[in-house]
């Protein structure tokens, strides 16, 4: 056989290769990616992933929840946005979940959701998750998936580096983005030096009743504090927190806050601010802030309005805080699952600086100051860094480990993530991201104990990775095999809202303990109909309370007289229903309002304030069986002076 | 070279079908409506399934029972169930005459797999059209229930 024979044979092959590749490839990429990639992403029809990802929705202000290796979305959490799909903030029993001191605050930005932890590993009890713009801490109840708590931080502006926890969920940590004056006050904004400060807030996590408290705040120089981690093993009493603008800029901060060689990481001794806090050092200030819970078996918020918090100034506790001091404007701050290395994401340095924390117990012993700020000691850098990642890539953020000796750091302007190993601190693997990464996430990978199988790029702009749909691109995560000794692209998977940062956690540990529906014995909702015999319309006043039960596939009531124009028409609809996967839901022709979805157990409540009279058709707008086309019901409205007597009944009219 | 090419060739499909192959874990298959009760034994078509599994003794009519099953009657079974006329479902005073004690608790304990397993159960689903849902009774639920048929069974249908 001629050479030139067999070449060109191989380059039809090849040809013919790739088009049936394209055609039986279970995807075609840009990227190169191997033959086994899809089968590595691939659950079957009616298979589990075997990871939960949980991503924070940024400026949607809500949480999605995807499964790992599939890239599959179950569902959006709402949390700090209303959602008119299931009611959540329109009902009379989650408004109350959005107010603060501002009064009811519909939406807000949701950074970084965080597993509540035993021993520094994630155990599946709670998601905590930030909201920037009006500071406030959320957690989610991951039996049920739903919103149960929302503590509004007084003091605080920007609540970014926010909501890490300690070892054993003792605390939740949360600081200021901006410095504000504190108390806040009608002051001139050149006067940013004198009166503007940060704080640091520590909310305490009671772990019999399981509710979220403010136990107390460190008043620190105005900075910006930008991210935050506690530490584990060695360094469970700390809390680490990367500051910038350390040149206190109140305007043009792009170029003003970018001027010192070192901005700081504050290293906070939270067990010993506690202590303080027993002796009595913090001073009571007075402050307005909410406490929103959801208390589970009334189906309901309880709102407390909250009037004084302690407060901590660094100057009466020695020994509490210490800056150390870290390159360029740091971003993330990270600390890997010994407990010993504390990273720092220098986004506008050239390296990535690793601080020790055994370095740091013993400069701290051995007073190893270069000065000091508001009371607060500065370690010399040198006496507390123990390595530099040298030319790792350009704008390192953020770092979560694999528990196997390595260290994954995204970088922002290079886009790409970068291995690198622990102790040598040399690069060891490097794959781009698609494109401009921020947070990026291995299961467990801030924890003690991580699941290093998959790192998770959060990506800020997708460009050309999908089909395109106007002005605005779908968001985008994507999905890296980290088993072998380099990284793999598996997967690019859209995401509802920016997928800011993202915690992930397996499968097992969440779905024996997810709930089914809510015993309806149990339901102890004020307006809770049990028995369709107790189904009934009351009026008290200008105020209509109607007793609704639903089940397959009809409503109790469903035929209602007697309401008038003015009246304010509360449904409070109990679902009867105590099988899995049941909801019904509830609406009403011109109802100024969202629908309600009712979950099996459950009562909710929606209020109605007919403007007109007239007919007004209501139905279930959840398919529930073959005979939900059926599940409907009519109100009569009359005018305001009208004599029509009240009246109701499903099936046959009470005479 | 060819036969490189010819293994190449083959690995390469291989690997192409492979990848999109699908997983091992089987999924629950919907039974198609013709097979239905092929697959009960003799019990389990006159008593249903379910955990019950073998037949009940029941003695005399416990009053105290009776009472208990009438509360979880009027909580659990009358949005959908009246005693003497059709609602969403048949009208059971005289269920106790039209169904062994093992088939009604079944029913109760188990109706997803009642409809989708059993024919008497799934030609009740083909004529009421909705289906019936399951309140997560206890055992002891759906026997104190069963009392209080007995007890209005007493009765002829109204």
């Amino acid at each position: 056989m001629s050479n030139s024979f067999s070449k060109r044979l191989m380059l039809i092959s090849i040809i013919i290769l790739s088009f049936i590749g394209i055609y039986l490839g279970c995807k075609s990429s840009k990227d190169v990616v191997s033959g086994d990639v899809a089968q590595a992403v691939y659950v079957a029809p009616g298979s589990y992933d075997e990871f939960y990802l949980f991503t924070s929705g940024g400026f949607n202000g809500q949480v999605g929840v995807y499964g790992l290796p599939s890239g599959r979305h179950f569902k959006t959490i709402s949390v700090f946005s209303q959602n008119p799909e299931t009611g959540y903030g329109y009902s009379e029993e989650t408004k109350s979940m959005l107010m603060t001191s501002y009064g009811f605050i519909p939406w807000d930005d949701a950074h970084h959701p965080e597993f509540s932890m035993t021993d520094g590993v994630p155990d599946g009890r709670f998601l905590f998750i930030n909201a920037n713009n009006t500071p406030r801490v959320a957690k989610i109840d991951l039996k049920t998936f739903e919103t149960t708590e929302i503590i509004e931080i007084p003091n605080s502006a920007g609540n970014h580096a926010s909501p890490f926890v300690t070892e054993n969920t003792e605390y939740i940590v949360a600081s200021t983005r901006f410095s504000i004056p504190v108390p806040n006050a009608d002051v001139s904004i050149s006067s940013y030096k004198e009166n503007f400060k940060g704080t640091i807030s520590f909310i305490a996590l009671d772990p019999k009743t399981e509710k979220m408290n403010l136990a107390f705040q460190i008043v620190v120089p105005g900075y910006n504090y930008d991210l935050a981690h506690a530490g584990k093993g060695p360094s469970k009493d700390w809390a680490f927190f990367t500051s910038y603008n350390t040149e206190q800029a109140n305007t043009l901060l792009e170029i003003e806050a970018s001027k010192n060689d070192k901005d700081f990481i504050a290293a906070v001794n939270w067990r010993l601010a506690e202590k303080y806090v027993k002796e009595g050092k913090a001073k009571k200030m007075s402050a307005e802030y909410y406490h929103n819970y959801y208390d589970e078996k009334k189906h309901s918020t309880i709102s407390e309005v909250k009037k004084e918090v302690f407060v901590l100034d660094p100057k009466d506790c020695p020994g509490m805080i210490y800056y150390l001091p870290t390159p360029k404007s740091p971003h993330g701050v990270d600390v890997d699952p010994s407990g010993e290395y504390i990273v720092a994401g220098g986004k506008l340095a050239t390296v990535i600086p690793v601080h020790s924390f055994s370095r740091m117990l013993k400069a701290i012993e051995e007073k190893q100051f270069d000065g000091e700020v508001n009371g607060i000691p500065i370690l010399k850098y040198e006496a507390v860094i123990a390595g530099e990642v040298k030319n790792p890539g350009l704008g390192p953020l953020h770092t979560e480990f694999d528990g196997k000796g390595y260290a994954y750091t995204s970088h922002f302007v290079s886009s790409e993530i970068v291995k690198w190993k622990l102790g040598t601190w040399e690069v060891v693997d490097r794959i781009p991201a698609y494109y401009s990464i921020g947070h990026l996430c291995i299961p467990g990978g801030d924890s003690k104990k991580p699941w290093g199988k998959y790192v998770v790029a959060l990506n800020k702009i997708t460009k050309d990775r999908y089909l395109p749909t106007g002005p605005e691109f779908t968001q985008s995560a994507q999905l890296i095999d980290i088993t072998g000794e380099k990284m793999k692209l598996l997967l690019d998977f859209p995401t509802v809202g920016e997928p800011h940062y993202a915690q992930a956690i397996p499968a097992e540990i969440l779905m024996k303990n997810s709930a089914k529906i809510y015993r309806i014995e149990d339901n102890q909702h004020p307006y809770v109909t049990k028995s369709e015999k107790d189904a009934r319309v009351v009026r008290e006043g200008n105020n209509v309370h109607v007793y609704m039960s639903a089940i397959r596939s009809h409503f109790a009531p469903d035929n209602i007289e007697g309401i008038k124009v003015g009246d304010n028409v509360y449904f409070h609809v109990t679902n009867l229903e105590q099988d899995w996967d049941l909801p019904h839901g509830f609406t009403i022709k011109g109802l100024n309002n969202a629908e309600v979805l009712i979950m099996p157990g459950q009562t909710k409540t929606i209020l109605w304030q007919p403007k007109k009279p007239g007919i007004y058709p209501f139905y279930c707008t959840d398919f529930c069986s073959a005979l939900h086309q059926e599940m409907q019901g009519y109100v009569r409205v009359s005018p305001a002076n009208s004599n029509v007597a009240l009246s109701y009944y499903t099936g046959t009219p009470k005479k | 070279m060819q036969k490189l090419i010819q293994l190449s060739l083959i690995v390469l499909l291989s690997l192409i079908l492979i990848s999109c192959g699908s997983e091992k874990k089987e999924t629950q298959q919907p039974q198609s409506s013709a097979e239905v009760g092929a697959d009960l034994t003799e019990f389990e078509l006159e008593n249903g399934v379910g955990p019950i599994k073998e037949k009940i003794e029941l003695g005399p009519i416990d009053p105290k029972l009776v009472k208990r099953g009438e509360e979880i009657w009027n909580q659990k079974c009358i949005a959908c169930h009246k005693l003497d006329e059709r609602y969403v479902g048949p009208a059971q005073r005289d269920v106790i005459q039209r169904r062994t004690p093992e088939f009604i608790m079944n029913m109760m304990l188990n109706p997803e797999e009642m409809q989708k397993r059993h024919p008497v159960v799934r030609q009740l689903l083909a004529e009421y059209m909705t289906p019936m849902t399951n309140q997560n009774l206890t055992v002891e639920d759906a026997r104190a229930v069963l009392e209080f048929f007995r007890e209005v069974g007493k009765e002829k249908k109204k």
